[in-house]
């Protein structure tokens, strides 16, 4: 089965934004605009991070090694949607009130999570071309760990807002926790 | 010895002709709202919302808290954001499934402490008080607020109809438990232990700002805001002003609000606006006025009491708001 270029998939990745800017061009955000593009580009960027943890596992499913080939565009894009949201978030929640910044993370820790979570994606996007997959070798398998550490910490951002129903976001952490835990067997079975 | 019986009710209590006549047009109107629901017509039809009789709100009120000249959030606004969990714990949910709910017949229930209680058809309350117009502003916990033109008549003249014992004490507010119409309270994950349940001091309820609602911008509320009938108090967080209120119980103790038993460190039973005292997801300092946009975010500084301290500070002199937030 031929698989979609590249190309194509990368502007495909583009949809969500491109869908976001039409509403906010056609009024259509709402009252609070600032607050939902916050919450927009905070769910693709999981989203994303979500897709890129689940290649390898579909890669053995579907007996499509191929699709591997994604997977670091995937992340590309979660860390791409992930720092649109801090910008949001710096614009539209703190504007860019530096005192009242410092107050909302000294109060606010779900905030210091998030921020975890976009700070451990910056060494995987600086080592994502090919000379720096070249250069550090296994290291580099190594230093890729660092997308649990994202994962835990982006999940940790969001179950900390559940102000009451815990659904949707629990389906996110099952996924990821599945993901986790189909990585975690792989390894053993490897030993 | 001829001994005079007084009335049991007093004459200022009797209902006027002229709004005995009147009775039936709110009836009507939640009728024609609810019918407008059923066929599924989409908000903004659902705009033409049977119009209501009432008491313009006037600027020489300004100085009771019942007049804000402040620029009113567009009635689009105020009815499609809207923060209503028994419908979806997102924004847009309220205006998107609320046409579920049957608000007519609708009944309140009053309990506990109080010389007359009983379950009074929504009908009967309406009869017995003219309606007036109050521009409040509404701040939510979440760090947003509105200006909203609600209609309704003052709490204080219904808890005086209904005869508070000396007991009584605090005032309980149950919303409507009906998981067949309301789709948030069928969610298997929420933390709420539904009915929605708030309360106050008595002192604040019989507040002249503590206002029960039965429309906004002129017209009957619509479902997304609490329909038939809802509790404002505009001086406390959003979360206070309880919605779809079918019991009403005066108590002798504090009762336990629904936000209380789900996070007491964050929602306490005060919960009156206070930008020193942050609610630890969001700073109270600020708050974004509705509509806001991309290029004008509208952030304005919170006051304390939402504005109101000139009217309601007194209630809580000597009171640690820190401690008691």
């Amino acid at each position: 089965m031929p698989l979609p270029p590249k190309s194509l998939v990368f502007v495909i990745c583009l949809l969500p934004l491109a869908w976001l800017v039409g509403l906010a061009a056609g009024n259509a955000l709402g009252p609070d605009p600032g607050q939902s593009l916050v919450l927009f580009l905070g769910l693709w960027a999981l989203y994303f991070l979500l897709l890129a943890l689940a290649v390898s596992p579909l890669c053995q499913w579907l007996r499509l090694p191929a699709l591997l080939r994604y997977r670091r565009m995937l992340g590309l894009y979660s860390f791409f949607y992930a720092s649109l949201h801090l910008l949001a978030v710096a614009t539209y929640l703190v504007g860019w009130d530096w005192v009242l910044l410092t107050a909302e993370l000294r109060e606010r820790p779900y905030m210091l999570a998030g921020f975890a979570a976009w700070l451990s994606m910056l060494p995987l996007v600086a080592t994502s071309n090919n000379y720096m997959v070249r250069k550090l070798g296994r290291r580099w398998a190594k230093l890729q760990r660092l997308v649990y550490v994202a994962t835990a910490a982006a999940l940790i951002h969001v179950l900390w807002q559940i102000r009451s129903d815990f659904g949707e976001v629990l389906l996110y952490t099952a996924l990821a926790v599945g993901l986790m835990f189909w990585r975690l067997l792989r390894f053993r079975r490897s030993r | 010895m001829l001994i005079r019986q007084p009335p049991d009710i007093a004459g200022s209590e009797i209902t006027s002709e002229s709004i005995y006549l009147r009775r039936r047009e709110f009836v009507t109107g939640a009728a024609a709202a609810v019918a407008a629901g059923a066929l599924g017509l989409p908000a903004q039809a659902r705009a033409g919302l049977t119009p209501l009789s009432f008491q313009p709100a006037a600027p020489a009120q300004a100085a009771q808290g019942f007049y804000n000249g402040e620029p009113k959030t567009p009635f689009e606004d105020v009815a499609r954001y809207n923060n209503f969990y028994e419908f979806g714990t997102d924004k847009g949910d309220p205006a998107r499934y609320a046409d579920s709910l049957t608000t007519d017949p609708w009944s309140v229930t009053v309990e506990g402490e109080v010389a007359r209680p009983g379950q009074y058809p929504l009908e009967a309350l309406l009869s017995w008080f003219d309606l007036e117009e109050r521009i409040y502003r509404l701040r939510c916990v979440e760090a947003w607020s509105m200006v909203v033109p609600w209609v309704g008549f003052p709490l204080a003249k219904l808890l005086e109809r209904l005869q508070p014992t000396s007991k009584a004490r605090y005032v309980e507010f149950t919303t409507l438990y009906r998981p067949a119409e309301m789709r948030g309270q069928r969610s298997a994950f929420s933390t709420i232990d539904w009915p929605y349940v708030e309360g106050l001091r008595m002192d604040e309820a019989m507040h002249p700002l503590s206002l029960m609602a039965v429309g906004l911008y002129g017209k009957v509320l619509p479902n997304q805001n609490g329909a038939p009938i809802r509790l404002v108090v505009p001086w406390k967080y959003g979360f206070k002003s309880i919605k779809s209120v079918v019991k009403i119980r005066l108590l002798e103790n504090r009762p336990r609000t629904t936000w209380e038993r789900i996070a007491p460190r964050e929602y306490g039973f005060f919960a009156n606006v206070n930008p020193e005292v942050d609610h630890p997801r969001w700073s109270q300092k600020t708050e974004r006025r509705l509509p806001s946009s991309l290029f004008r975010p509208n952030r304005i500084k919170t006051q304390l009491f939402n504005g109101y301290a000139e009217q309601v500070a007194s209630l809580y002199s000597g009171m640690d708001l820190r401690r008691h937030f």
